[in-house]
């Protein structure tokens, strides 16, 4: 199937030449870190996770979310999935190689990472958050080629891949639950230290990752022609808006026991996150109050029927991947690191370099998920399994 | 034929697993061993070492002074400006070290003053417990040590301690110390690992107390918090003392008299 990646459009080759250049970029910033440390980024003695850290909790998000097309297809044997699921689960891929990237940009001491594996620590999270995403790599790996092969070939994937699709069912979840057990199992950080953390991340997961997928497939859709069918679209964003619903729900649960309860410790992040510290406001707080408002907005648009199925739906898509992304991939560190273990401020905000270093990432994982979705598109081309 | 390649196949798949398991076993129990390092003839032992910092015997926060300078020239902790600094052993004020005592009404000079912050040494560490590679780890004396060598540089363990002991070397330490470092005997770091106070593991392992504890002249007292008889014990037996977030259940080894 390889051979799909050679033949296109001179769009295509364009695409992969500017993400290339985008990676090479970035790639110097890297470099740079590697050579000045981590000193390059905004990150502090108080603050000591930031934009990379958080990047990788919303991208587990997003691999995970490919469950969401997987579930109701092979649990429930609703076939009008089947057509997208493929594109689900390479985005998954996709996502997971961004996480694993996320993780070396972070560390000191990229070099020395085999020794979660030479020293395996099960007392760690990490250690099993190593396992679950290594694992879900393979599973998606797997399960994506078997399927797409076999979709080729026109014939019934092999017996033994049903087993690992049910694996990876549940894999999804314990993927992004082990992912809120490296925050919610930490005494002292206040806003981390939530049961409901697991649940909020799959909620959000599972209405930002099909969102961001229906959006690329909108983009594709526009690209190319392929059509995921109407009636897929049309469940897939009833899903998105039960998600939605349910991680608007959980947060204000949230907001709920820190303000009823009157534990200060419980209401400092929430309190400094939507209207500072002290008379100390800072630049996370129009953000968050964005996403607020954008919340809603997608929510407005999402419920009623009409609205949904109607012209604003990629508006509302892309305002709900917005929204998450800054509750997820801004508010959610910052809010655990501030105040700090002091009850102090330490600010942060992310340095040109870092967001570059970040970007970079997101261009490779741009690049994964591009050539992969090629493939795809070709398959489905090629057997006729492209549009209506 | 193809049958016993099969069948072949699977005893060494079989065998390759069985060894590797029992390597595998090996290792963890090289891990658990008793003396990990030989400890001098001179060495001072005790089963939980703890300290009290008799804070009442400090007039001023000038006082500490010369105690941190003692701790980070003995470690050659540099002098990094800003936020991305590194310190073993600082002041801060009552509010911040105790944020969990609300009484807005304390004597004020107890609210004015300053106090030494510190590793914990905690009994239920839980940088201990976040660590994937086991560069944190608990001596069998109580004391929280790092393998610099091992850590890769994650950063758990400065997320997962309540008391903000821990310090990332965001740049290269050795360019903030002089030439050569105020203590040869005591290894720099290198960029990109984690550090903190080591309750002077390697001075006890040679029969020195802490180099805190010998610069405090009898105010910041260390021993044995499992043996009745010692002076912690007795300092904590006759005087009230804190310690810092215990409602966090991590048993701070670090008390304060106040």
């Amino acid at each position: 199937m390889l051979e799909k990646l050679l033949t296109g459009q001179k769009r295509y080759y364009a695409w992969l030449l500017f993400l290339l250049v985008v990676i090479a970029v970035c790639g110097i910033a890297y470099l740079q870190q590697l050579q000045e440390g981590l000193s390059i980024t905004g990150m502090s003695r108080d603050v000591s996770w930031g934009l990379y850290i958080s990047q990788f909790t919303y991208l587990v998000g997003v691999a995970a979310s490919a469950v969401m097309l997987v579930l109701p297809a092979y649990f429930h044997h609703y076939v009008k999935f089947k057509r997208m699921i493929i594109f689900g689960e390479f985005m998954a891929i996709s996502a997971v190689v961004m996480c694993a990237l996320f993780i070396v940009v972070d560390l000191g001491q990229p070099q020395r990472m085999l020794n979660v594996m030479l020293h395996p620590t099960p007392n760690s999270v990490m250690f099993y958050d190593m396992i679950v995403l290594v694992g879900y790599l393979c599973l998606n790996a797997i399960i994506g080629w078997v399927t797409l092969e076999a979709e080729r070939h026109n014939v019934m994937p092999p017996k033994w891949i049903k087993p690992l699709i049910y694996l990876s069912i549940l894999w999804a979840f314990s993927i992004h639950t082990v992912t809120a057990f490296l925050y919610a199992g930490i005494p002292g950080r206040h806003y981390w230290l939530t049961a409901i953390m697991a649940a909020r991340f799959l909620s959000s997961a599972f209405c930002s990752g099909p969102a961001i997928l229906l959006l690329l497939v909108f983009i594709v859709r526009r690209l190319t022609g392929f059509n995921p069918g109407k009636e897929a679209i049309k469940t897939l964003t009833t899903i998105i808006t039960y998600a939605m619903c349910i991680n608007v729900f959980f947060y204000l649960l949230e907001v709920f026991t820190a303000f009823y309860s009157g534990i200060p410790g419980h209401q400092h992040p929430l309190v400094f996150l939507f209207a500072g510290h002290e008379g100390h406001v800072s630049w996370v707080t129009s953000w968050m109050w964005a996403a607020v408002v954008m919340a809603a907005a997608s929510l407005i648009i999402l419920i009623p029927p009409t609205w949904r199925t109607g012209p604003l739906l990629p508006l509302a898509l892309v305002m709900l991947v917005a929204a998450s992304w800054i509750d997820k991939g801004l508010g959610l560190l910052i809010g655990g690191f501030t105040p700090n273990m002091f009850e102090t401020i330490t600010e942060y905000m992310p340095t040109g370099r870092e967001i570059m270093v970040a970007i970079g990432v997101y261009a490779v994982g741009a690049l994964v998920l591009s050539l992969l979705w090629k493939i795809a598109l070709g398959v489905k081309k090629e057997v006729g399994n492209f549009s209506d | 034929m193809n049958n016993s390649r099969r069948s072949f196949l699977k005893v060494a798949g079989l065998s390759v697993f069985a060894l590797s398991s029992g390597v595998a076993g090996l290792a963890n129990a090289a891990q658990v061993a008793p003396g990990r390092y030989e400890r001098g003839a001179n060495a001072l032992h005790a089963k939980r070492w703890a300290m009290v910092i008799d804070t009442r015997a400090f007039k001023s926060a000038e006082e500490y002074k010369p105690i941190i300078e003692a701790c980070h020239s003995f470690h050659n902790v540099p002098k990094i400006p800003g936020k991305q600094e590194v310190k073993w052993m600082w002041l801060d004020n009552y509010d911040h070290a105790f944020p969990d005592d609300l009484s807005e009404h304390q004597k004020p000079s107890l609210l004015q003053a300053q106090f030494p912050l510190l590793c914990n040494h905690c009994t239920n560490p839980p940088c201990v417990r976040v660590c994937p590679t086991q560069a944190t780890y608990k001596m069998e004396d109580g004391i929280v040590a790092m393998d610099y060598h091992r850590c890769i540089g994650c950063r758990f363990c400065m997320a997962g301690c309540p008391y903000g002991a821990r310090s990332f070397n965001f740049v290269d330490p050795r360019k903030y110390l002089s030439d050569p470092v105020p203590n040869p005997t005591f290894p720099t770091r290198m960029i990109g690992v984690v550090e903190k106070c080591t309750f002077c593991a390697e001075r006890l392992a040679v029969g020195k107390m802490p180099a805190c504890v010998e610069a405090s002249g009898g105010r910041i007292l260390f021993g044995d918090l499992d043996d009745p008889s010692s002076s912690v014990r007795k300092a904590l037996a006759d005087n009230f003392s804190i310690r810092r977030k215990p409602n966090l259940g991590t048993q701070p080894g670090v008390y304060y008299l106040i």
